[in-house]
């Protein structure tokens, strides 16, 4: 019968020679591969000694940003939750009161946001579907725990703190730089100033 | 026997046995150092320098573990085999010459425990009787794992003893003798014995292999097949003496085969090295019990060596390669080697 492809390949079958059935020439041979090894360099990092490198966009544990001022960016729009295909993150939305516009940044702000890091496929969706550049995804690692509630992160978890921000400019690519230019957005627009 | 020689060899007799217990529990370290480079990684480096409290942090666990001996087993065969697996690993070591001679306040002292004429017999009947420590323990914890893992045990040694034997044959036959202290003191005048038995050496070497169940020859505990071939049943310390029996047994075997072939204690131009340096004898004959060690301790890597590089055989390889291949080729031995002396003129 023809082959639908040209890839398959007749295996030729022919009787061992002398010195192949003796096995050792092979033998040796493997043996000179295998010693080579024992002076090659070392792959294994020694972890808490040695850290591996991250590559510039890792996606890790998600941060949600503040803005310029110190108020938290997130309006709790959801559209995060909405565009997350695992379904990890959920929020209560709040009205911002009077006397909280130090805090947060527009009227609306989510006054529970959580994510849980074992639904979270680290796939990056929230943050491509995030309007106001809230939540960010970084090159830190999600800490281990005993209990399963303590995977579900809250806004203590999430949110930067003031004085200790987190680099996420490796994060944003051109396409997210180019719009930020356009200040008639009103998420580029500077409130509270 | 005269008073300072009894002490003498009551000192070595606690000498050995301390040193084979040290070299097996170095070897276990060894062998997982030897693996991890040969594997591009690291081995246990964590307690202490360079992970060498490994063997001790091992020891203490395998004691800490919870001893369990299966409801099914026949108890006394169950703690027999381990024990006798043990027994017969330290006792080849008696006969080992482990260096020429010591000279302490006038007496001339042999480094050997014991120089029996009829050394190559014993060694040979004792390390033969290792398998029935791996045959009773497989046969006692009652599990069907362990059984075939005895069996091939016990099938493996029959087939490759045969040729081992008849390696030794032909050494004998160009040595003259079977007393292992004068095989290793001939070989200080003369070349080595692998130059006169290099195909004897290649039979023993491989022969040595299947004794130890070491890889490419280890069904007895064929990991992959037999869950733990064996010592499947065993666990806490018991396993562990049957573990260090299989490293004293790498030990023991590597120095016969270092004794039989490569010389033992001599080394080349030894008699010039010791005039040029002025050594006396006792220092002389330290140097060669070094030498001796280094050289057990190559073979020892070698069999770690081979260990990470060959796939385990077959088991109807095994038996093929024991029946019909060594076993014809170390009759050819034997012959030629004869031919050879009957030529030369060394019988009529």
């Amino acid at each position: 019968m023809q082959s639908l492809t040209n890839r398959s390949k007749v295996v030729e079958r022919k009787e061992m020679t002398l010195a192949e059935r003796l096995y050792l020439p092979a033998i040796v041979n493997g043996m000179v591969i295998t010693i080579k090894h024992l002076f090659k360099k070392k792959t294994t990092i020694s972890y808490p000694e040695v850290q591996r490198e991250f590559s510039d966009i890792y996606r890790g544990h998600h941060v949600l940003k503040r803005d310029d001022d110190g108020a938290e960016r997130c309006t709790a729009c959801g559209l995060c939750a909405v565009s997350c295909p695992a379904e990890a993150i959920t929020m209560v939305a709040a009205e911002r009161k009077p006397g909280e516009e130090k805090l947060y940044r527009e009227e609306k702000y989510a006054s529970t946001y959580e994510i849980n890091m074992l639904r979270c496929i680290f796939c990056g969706l929230c943050e491509e579907a995030c309007p106001k550049e809230a939540i960010f995804l970084t090159d830190r690692i999600v800490p281990s725990n005993f209990e399963r509630g303590g995977f579900v992160f809250g806004k203590d978890k999430l949110v930067e703190k003031v004085d200790l921000r987190i680099d996420v400019s490796k994060r944003q690519t051109k396409s997210v730089l180019e719009f930020k230019t356009h200040k008639q957005y009103s998420h580029n627009k500077l409130i509270n100033k | 026997m005269e008073t300072p020689v009894l002490i003498f060899k009551c000192v070595l007799v606690v000498a050995l046995f301390i040193v084979s217990l040290l070299v097996a529990m170095y070897s276990t370290y060894a062998e997982r150092k030897v693996a991890a480079f040969l594997q591009d990684r690291l081995g246990p480096n964590r307690a202490g320098v360079f992970g060498l409290l490994q063997p001790l942090a091992d020891g203490v666990k395998m004691f800490m573990k919870e001893e369990i001996i299966p409801n099914v087993s026949n108890k006394t065969l169950f703690i027999l085999g381990p024990c006798l697996a043990m027994i017969t690993a330290l006792m080849a070591g008696v006969l080992i010459p482990w260096g020429g001679n010591l000279e302490i306040a006038g007496h001339v002292f042999a480094l050997q425990i014991t120089d029996l004429n009829i050394g190559i017999l014993y060694i040979f009947g004792v390390t033969s009787l290792g398998v029935y420590g791996i045959m009773i323990g497989g046969w006692a914890s009652n599990n069907k794992y362990s059984l075939f893992g005895a069996i091939r045990a016990s099938a493996q040694m029959v087939s490759y003893e045969i040729a081992m034997g008849l390696a030794i044959i032909a050494l004998i036959m160009t040595t003259g003798t079977m007393s292992l202290s004068e095989i290793a003191h001939q070989q200080g005048s003369g070349y080595a014995n692998i130059v006169y038995q290099p195909l004897g050496f290649l039979i023993f070497l491989i022969c040595v292999f299947a004794e130890l169940n070491r890889a490419p020859f280890d069904m007895p505990e064929s990991e992959s097949e037999l869950v733990g071939g064996y010592h499947t049943e065993y666990s806490s310390m018991k396993l562990g003496f049957y573990l260090f029996a299989e490293y004293i047994n790498m030990f023991i075997s590597s120095a016969v085969l270092v004794t039989f072939y490569l010389g033992g204690y001599n080394f080349p131009f030894q008699a010039e090295l010791n005039s040029m340096l002025g050594l006396s004898t006792n220092a002389a004959t330290l140097l060669g019990t070094g030498v001796f060690f280094l050289k057990i301790f190559f073979f020892i890597f070698f069999f770690m060596w081979v260990r990470w590089t060959l796939p385990r055989f077959r088991y109807d390889q095994l038996m093929k390669l024991g029946w019909q291949s060594l076993i014809p080729i170390s009759i050819l031995n034997v012959l030629i080697t004869g031919l050879v002396m009957w030529f030369t003129g060394k019988i009529n």
